[in-house]
């Protein structure tokens, strides 16, 4: 990576509207989640009183068929989505990349090792291990994590290893190497700066599904046990209400789209960003 | 020249790649890059090694280098045995056979400043420390036409033939005895070549370097080399003084190479360029040996 | 037989990029004429292969052709819609490219390729497609092209494949045939069997061929007229003669001195050109060469107008001033 490159990637960001259009709705979603105490309400309170109130001043987003104040919920559950995407991202791409380093730059015997035991994994349906995990594992936020985390690595690894690959054939790693500068030397210096612009966009793709994946769990009702809200059990709970109340389903669903969306801008900026060298007219 | 003691000793080196395998991992169908190889390098020289592109020219200098385990054969360096040698035994090794590659945009680290680039093999083999080290490679940046000014700047500030002098400052700066030039001037631009190939003349006077020029260039290879050996499909057909090569050239192909070279006179544009072409077998059962024609001139059966 | 085929007034091409406005090629001119080989010779970044693309009309965005003329046969290109370009390319106007590798089409075989192209263009039935690229290919040194045509590309050689492209530009007898850098990316052998084809064209077809190089051995041995550019633009023009034996320009000069002489028996030093081209980001005003040049002098500062030798000879150098000066305002070959 140069230096020059950076700054590239900072202007391609900037003068993107719709990336700024994403990055404000990020930094907006994790501030509210990060302050969701603020909100006044607390998300898992009662009030059969107020059951099913639609949108308002009282309660912005309406409440649910507990009475429970949507908003906060909201807030609440884009709290525990934004922890489970953030954290079983950087689990994936610590696991993708040091398996994907190791196998493109090592090769032979411990390439086929690491690379047929990636397939076996891949070769197994998601959601059959999802579902299967979940009913041995207790439910819990940190169990949530590392299933969703176990399950996402191998597509970076792939691409770190092909592209460690390229590297690595690369004159200035051969003259490392025929200089006598070691393995570890190598990867730290010629290697690993090379690859920052793949793990960025990995990255992003990476929470994106992760939160994904996190809202089908919790959609399937496998994922946070009640009464603790994420954006995918709110949904959850909307379908019985969908004639009734649609607000409930238009919230939750909407926040993951709008989330899912952004990152996914962001990885294919930083993907354009990162590579060519002349501007679109 | 010819009483200079022997430096390099390349004796009968196979390298052979592997295209595909069962799924036992054994080999299937094999690709003999380099098939049976011998020559030598006297201390100071310019050993030429000309051939097409898939004649094993690079893979011998890589074998040379070390980057590539062999399959057969040996390469002594000073008298003493490189091939089975593991990284630590290696490494003084290393410090005393630098290299030069081809490209000039991927032999240098994107990211790194002309500082660090040139530093990395002082640090590897702990050549001169802090201030003494920086003092050291400004003076070779002189050298080799650039200036002090430079030493912070990156690579993409610099013109193929800038790069490519920093490529010869960074091998140069663990005074070496051997470089290995891989293609070190095809990618440049031809008013560029000149520079550097006076350059590599004039250090090589300086410092006593001896050098394994590999190239497809036969103009520029005549010009710089002392010796040239011809390989053709993994194998070596003739070696000779360069100038008896180009003037008294035994085996056909390499015949059919001088006769390619174009002359920049159009007085010589109404004669044939190509002739009947050169194929032998790759891998063919026939004999590596070559026989010695005259004094320091030996041809491969054809 | 001088009847001009093609003529280009004053063409610039310009790429933007993030850096600013690269100015690749900045107001050349020059002409071919029917029948004629034309040899364009460059280093990198002196804009031969832009101004061949752009008289093909093949810079796309960013890229951004500004010019008074690119004129052929009484026609003015930059006015042809996408539709009448169709028509001519390939038709009239026909390009080879460097990489054989990446031109032809790798599930079809070369039949297929070669008869679609000269159906098209000269409305012949399969039969007769068929025979006429099986005449094709032997007129350029392919033994049994009966059995060639059968086979996809990926059974052909580096060498063998640039032929096919030569006999697939030549099938429909274009007029003007522009090859940029056709024989870079071969070996030296094959390269010799791609030029002595070349040789023979010149003598048995009616086709102007502008040749694109950096390689002045190549010029020397195929070529009749030389064009020689530098910092996107042309340095000096003359025949093959006047440039390797009665050369003017400064840069012309150094660039010949610079490669080994008598194929490098001779071990005098090399004389390089000292220093490196200049940023067409932010060009130099005057001559391009000026940085590099041992003759510079303050007058050096002015972009030169170009200078007439002798017929057909001309230069873009002050130091040509002086001579049988018909110097044009603005610098433009006629």
């Amino acid at each position: 990576m140069n230096r020059s490159k950076w700054k590239n990637v900072g202007s391609e960001l900037l003068g993107n509207g719709m990336g700024v259009a994403a990055l404000i709705l990020l930094l907006l979603f994790t501030l509210a989640s990060v302050f969701a105490f603020l909100s006044g309400h607390d998300p898992n309170e009662l009030n059969v009183m107020e059951r099913l109130t639609p949108p308002g001043a009282g309660h912005w987003f309406g409440t649910d068929d507990f009475g429970r104040d949507y908003f906060a919920r909201a807030l609440y559950g884009g709290r525990v989505s934004l922890l489970v995407g953030f954290t079983a991202m950087i689990i994936a791409t610590g696991i993708g990349v040091t398996v994907g380093v190791i196998s493109g730059y090592f090769g032979g015997w411990l390439d086929n090792l690491l690379m047929r035991m990636l397939d076996v994994i891949l070769s197994i349906p998601t959601f059959l291990i999802l579902l299967l995990l979940s009913v041995f594992l207790k439910p819990s936020v940190g169990n949530i994590i590392v299933i969703i985390a176990l399950l996402m690595w191998m597509h970076i690894a792939r691409v770190i290893r092909a592209e460690t690959m390229t590297l690595k054939e690369r004159e200035f790693v051969l003259y490392a190497k025929a200089s006598g500068q070691s393995a570890f030397g190598i990867i730290l210096k010629h290697i690993m700066p090379g690859l920052i612009p793949v793990i960025i966009v990995g990255a992003t793709n990476n929470i994106a599904s992760a939160i994904m994946m996190e809202s089908s769990l919790s959609f399937l009702g496998f994922g946070v046990q009640p009464p603790n809200a994420t954006w995918g059990s709110m949904l959850n709970n909307a379908q019985g209400y969908i004639a009734q109340a649609p607000y409930l389903a238009v919230f939750p669903g909407l926040l993951i789209l709008l989330t899912v969306l952004s990152f996914n801008i962001l990885g294919d900026i930083l993907r354009v960003g990162f590579e060519p060298k002349l501007i679109k007219r | 020249m010819s009483e200079s003691k022997i430096l390099v000793d390349v004796k009968n080196l196979k390298k052979h790649f592997s295209k595909g395998k069962d799924i036992w991992g054994r080999d299937t169908d094999v690709l003999k890059a380099v098939d049976g190889v011998s020559f030598q390098i006297r201390k100071g020289e310019t050993f030429g090694l000309v051939g097409e592109s898939g004649s094993g020219k690079s893979t011998v200098g890589r074998c040379l280098l070390r980057l590539y385990d062999y399959t057969d054969g040996e390469v002594s360096f000073d008298g003493q045995q490189i091939g089975g040698l593991g990284e630590k035994k290696l490494k003084p090794f290393r410090r005393r056979i630098q290299s030069i590659f081809q490209d000039p945009y991927s032999s240098l680290n994107p990211g790194l400043n002309v500082l660090e680039l040139i530093s990395e093999p002082m640090k590897i083999h702990g050549t001169h420390q802090g201030e003494d080290r920086k003092e050291i490679i400004a003076a070779l940046l002189e050298k080799v036409g650039l200036k002090r000014e430079h030493l912070y700047r990156f690579p993409h500030e610099f013109s193929g033939g800038q790069r490519q002098r920093i490529s010869i400052a960074r091998a140069l700066s663990v005074r070496p005895e051997f470089v290995v030039c891989d293609e070190p001037i095809s990618a440049l631009d031809v008013s560029v070549q000149a520079q550097v190939v006076n350059m590599l003349e004039d250090l090589q006077a300086e410092f006593g370097l001896t050098y394994l020029f590999i190239a497809h260039d036969l103009s520029m290879v005549r010009h710089i080399s002392d010796r040239i050996g011809v390989m053709y499909a993994g194998r070596l057909v003739e070696v000779a003084e360069s100038d008896e090569l180009y003037e008294n050239p035994q085996h056909p192909y390499t015949q059919a190479l001088l006769s390619s070279i174009l002359e920049p006179d159009p007085k010589k544009a109404g004669q044939r360029l190509s002739q009947n072409g050169y194929t032998a077998k790759r891998g063919g059962e026939g004999n590596s040996e070559l026989r010695e024609v005259s004094p320091g001139h030996f041809v491969a059966d054809f | 037989m001088t009847e001009r085929l093609l003529s280009v007034e004053d063409l610039k091409v310009s790429f933007s990029t993030r850096d600013g406005e690269n100015q690749a090629v900045r107001g050349v001119s020059f002409h071919i004429d029917a029948g004629e080989t034309v040899g364009i010779v460059g280093e990198s970044g002196s804009g031969k292969s832009v101004t061949a693309k752009a008289i093909m009309s093949l810079i796309t965005p960013p890229g951004k052709i500004t010019s008074r003329n690119v004129n052929f046969r009484g026609e003015n290109l930059l006015n042809l819609s996408e539709k009448q370009w169709r028509k001519l390319r390939g038709n009239q106007i026909a390009m080879v490219f460097q990489d054989p590798m990446t031109s032809l089409n790798p599930v079809k075989k070369i039949g297929q390729q070669l008869t679609e192209v000269i159906r098209r263009h000269r409305g012949l039935n399969k039969e007769a497609a068929l025979t006429e690229a099986a005449n094709m290919l032997r007129q350029v040194g392919i033994s049994q092209p009966e059995q060639r045509l059968q086979q996809y590309p990926h059974e052909f050689s580096g060498g063998m494949r640039q032929r096919v492209m030569i006999a697939m530009a030549l099938s429909c007898q274009p007029e003007l045939l522009i090859a940029d850098e056709p024989t870079t990316a071969l070996d030296a052998t094959i390269q010799a069997q791609i030029l002595d084809l070349f040789k023979e064209l010149k003598g048995n077809s009616h086709t102007a061929v502008a040749l694109i190089t950096h390689d002045l051995g190549v010029v020397a041995q195929v070529c009749t007229r030389v064009i020689v550019m530098y910092g996107g633009l042309i340095m000096e023009e003359g025949t093959v003669e006047d440039i390797f034996y009665r050369p003017q320009h400064p840069y012309t000069k150094g660039l010949l001195r610079s490669i080994p002489k008598n194929g490098g028996k001779s071990k005098e030093r090399l004389v390089p050109i000292e220093g490196s081209p200049p940023d067409l980001l932010d060009p130099p005003p005057g001559c391009p060469f000026m940085d590099r040049c041992p003759h510079a002098f303050a007058r050096c500062a002015e972009r030169p107008p170009v200078f007439e030798l002798s017929a057909g000879h001309r230069s873009m150098c002050w130091l040509a001033d002086g001579e049988v000066s018909v110097g044009v305002e603005g610098g433009t070959f006629a």
